[in-house]
């Protein structure tokens, strides 16, 4: 029964990866932290994981509110190749 | 020459959709050139079609649904590009090892951790960096998630993939990431 809550490193920091978007579920999240009884690394990895978190969140926050537009030269272009494929 | 065909207004598409459209795509590929490409053939696409056109959607919509079809075949591309793509890994991938941290990737601990930094501009252009360093389909899932905050649901659909397939992508853009901000921004 406990064999199948035994995961690799790679398996714990994909659940503590999935965990930064609060999509991991609860059987994951146990396993995460019975992992980090007996590994370190993953548990440091999962610390340093916050904190990147923290900068994604606002490296986010500024790019969402940018509108990409195209420049009327592009406008110009794209129409004058619409016009050729119709002529 | 039936009335009630529905007519599009191809005349207008530019001045009414262009900037919509390329928006779209911008955000999912994060390359203006490419962007634009994929808008110029969304409208081709969208001529040649036109007379498929039945006026159960409006114009958008349906324009918008050519382009979510460019961005899948490109996303296809890219995924088939093996080899150049595939990632120095942070974990043995067999043997017994298997799963476990390959020992020069061990996570370092980091210098300058400070809270304050996270505002900091260079710390976001040595991000992007770094992002842009990531294999083009890692770092076109991870944007997506992380930077544009999709729903998982959504990337699934859009780029047609299974959420587990999503996930690992994540686990390997962002064990990548660490590594290359550990390098060049924590520990630098």
């Amino acid at each position: 029964m406990f064999k199948s809550l035994k995961i690799t490193c790679d398996q714990a920091t994909t659940i503590c990866d999935k965990n930064q978007y609060g999509e991991a579920t609860l059987l994951e999240k146990l396993k995460l932290n019975i992992h980090f009884i007996r590994c370190k690394i993953c548990f440091k990895y999962t610390k340093q994981n916050m904190t990147l978190t923290k900068i994604y969140k606002g490296h986010a926050n500024s790019c969402k509110d940018l509108k990409h537009c195209l420049s009327d030269e592009d406008k110009v272009a794209l129409k004058q190749e619409l016009d050729k494929i119709k002529a | 020459m039936a009335q009630e065909q529905v007519v599009l207004n191809t005349d207008k598409w530019i001045d009414n959709y262009a900037d919509y459209m390329y928006n779209y795509a911008v955000v999912r590929v994060n390359n203006s050139d490419l962007a634009k490409d994929l808008v110029q053939d969304t409208f081709f696409a969208g001529l040649k079609s036109a007379k498929n056109f039945q006026g159960k959607s409006t114009e958008r919509t349906w324009l918008v649904s050519i382009l979510k079809r460019k961005i899948i075949d490109y996303y296809r591309k890219i995924n088939s590009k093996k080899g150049q793509a595939e990632v120095r890994m942070n974990f043995y991938d067999d043997g017994e090892n298997e799963g476990n941290w390959i020992e020069e990737r061990v996570p370092q601990s980091w210098d300058n951790q400070s809270e304050k930094s996270i505002e900091n501009q260079e710390l976001r252009s040595q991000l992007e960096s770094c992002i842009d360093a990531l294999p083009e389909k890692y770092g076109m899932v991870f944007r997506m998630k992380t930077i544009q905050e999709f729903e998982t649901e959504e990337i699934c659909k859009e780029l047609d993939i299974t959420a587990s397939n999503l996930w690992v992508i994540i686990h390997r853009a962002r064990t990548q990431l660490r590594k290359c901000m550990e390098d060049n921004w924590f520990n630098s």
